[in-house]
């Protein structure tokens, strides 16, 4: 059977990885080979980085960490922000990505979604929403979950879906970084209405909340965490272990 | 020296990046005379089926290939690269492929239960029907990771590795000689995925 996947998000800016909470606060963690080479050698499943960066310099210095990791680590890359064309998707998969994930670049203009799936096929594309609630609703939020772009969120993942998305990244603002476990309401709202792969992010605390995870989510595919793996309070092989032992199917 | 096929498909950084890593020395060409020179040859591919097959006729390199793989050289086809090596695919209409290992590529949905999310994308467990070099190196239960819709079907002699997905056993490699084609990236599936490389450069 198809594993759960566990997936550390490395968030890049000039070259180092970063962590932020509530997506404001950015602190230093650490060099970016030598923390996807550690994860590689936990047992990660696979590795996304996101450039949040902006300035042209800081892009270039994005795409060379990129080809130093692809050329080291042999498990799935996935590669998100600022992407925005079907330029931005060739440059990131001609230095090592095999998916690339678009965010705000969709709200946008959405027609990229579809574009980018004629062109390099479904797998490659995944949509990766920021969602809030708002009234009682789920909203997509674009620019780094600073504005609500006015989109229904179980609307658009269908809509991303229909339009060539091969993959659906659910990141809750309300989670984010509060260490609580994963948003599983709005992840299973979303998962109900999509068929393709689901990767829930934020709001891991413990090794405990993604086993939450995959028992009430089961559209869920994989976990997506950052700073519990960053800091070490979580092991990805102690993690995997523990999913094991509850009869979650990992890799080994 | 390992050549591996450049006929304009796909991303062949990885490929190229673990052959490294394990110590082969490897080239990415689509000259005749370094395929015919070379040790082994590797053949990758994404993307669909009739488009890579367009490509790669247009390349002329296809009877070079044949004979290349019917004189006894070490092949190994991945991903749409071993669909390729079949004797046709029914994805999006019918193709011809090489012909080199009988059998014919299918749409999974055909196979699996209503609902089944297709791609088959992820990582899945090999188990082994039968004994092949390729897999000297590694154990039944370990993963590799697959990214596919249509699948090889009508190769049972032939197949040498499956995984379950959903109660379909999907074609994960096969083995004809010394022609290899696996379903799955081993240059995207770690430590198992680079232990295949390596068997395979020792064939």
């Amino acid at each position: 059977m198809l594993a759960k996947r566990i997936i550390p998000c490395l968030d890049i800016r000039s070259g180092r990885v970063v962590k932020g909470t509530n997506f404001e606060g950015v602190r230093d963690v650490d060099d970016p080979v030598s923390l996807a080479k550690f994860y590689n050698d936990s047992g990660a499943d696979e590795l996304v980085f996101y450039d949040i960066t902006a300035t042209v310099e800081g892009r270039s210095l994005f795409t060379d960490v990129l080809k130093r990791v692809a050329g080291e680590i042999f498990i799935p890359l996935t590669v998100g922000g600022g992407i925005n064309t079907l330029e931005d998707f060739d440059r990131v998969l001609k230095s090592g990505a095999d998916k690339v994930s678009v965010n705000s670049g969709a709200i946008r203009n959405p027609s990229i979604i579809e574009a980018a799936a004629k062109r390099y096929g479904d797998q490659c594309v995944v949509l990766s929403m920021d969602v809030k609630r708002v009234d009682g609703r789920f909203h997509v939020f674009s620019k780094g979950g600073r504005e609500d772009a006015g989109l229904d969120a179980v609307e658009w993942a269908r809509r991303g879906q229909e339009s060539g998305a091969g993959e659906i990244v659910v990141n809750s603002i309300d989670t984010d970084g509060v260490k609580m476990g994963f948003d599983l309401e709005m992840l299973t709202a979303i998962g109900n209405v999509v068929s393709v792969p689901i990767i829930a992010s934020g709001g891991a605390g413990c090794a405990e909340d993604f086993v939450t995870l995959f028992k009430t989510v089961p559209s869920a595919d994989a976990g997506l965490a950052a700073s519990i793996f960053h800091y070490k309070e979580v092991a990805i092989s102690e993690l995997k272990e523990l999913l094991r032992n509850n009869d979650i199917i990992v890799r080994r | 020296m390992t050549a591996v096929v450049d006929y304009g498909v796909g991303n062949l950084f990885s490929l190229s990046g673990s052959l490294k890593a394990i110590g082969a020395d490897s080239v990415i060409t689509s000259d005749p005379e370094v395929l015919s020179r070379a040790d082994r040859i590797i053949l990758p591919g994404v993307g669909a089926f009739a488009d890579a097959a367009e490509r790669l006729r247009a390349t002329g390199l296809v009877p070079l290939l044949c004979e290349q793989a019917e004189s006894g050289k070490p092949m190994l086809g991945i991903c749409l690269g071993m669909q390729l090596l079949f004797d046709k695919s029914f994805e999006y209409g019918e193709h011809e492929g090489l012909g080199l290992i009988p059998g014919e590529v299918r749409p999974l949905t055909e196979s699996l239960p209503s609902g089944t999310k297709v791609p088959h994308m992820g990582w899945n467990s090999l188990s082994f029907p039968k004994e092949s070099p390729l897999f000297r190196y590694v154990s039944e239960g370990e993963s590799v990771y697959y990214v596919h819709s249509y699948y090889a079907v009508n190769c049972t002699p032939d197949t040498v590795a499956v995984s379950d997905y959903c109660g379909v056993s999907v074609t994960g490699a096969v083995q004809r000689g010394k022609v290899f084609g696996t379903q799955f990236h081993p240059e995207k599936s770690g430590r198992t995925g680079l232990a295949i490389l390596k068997a395979f450069t020792e064939v």
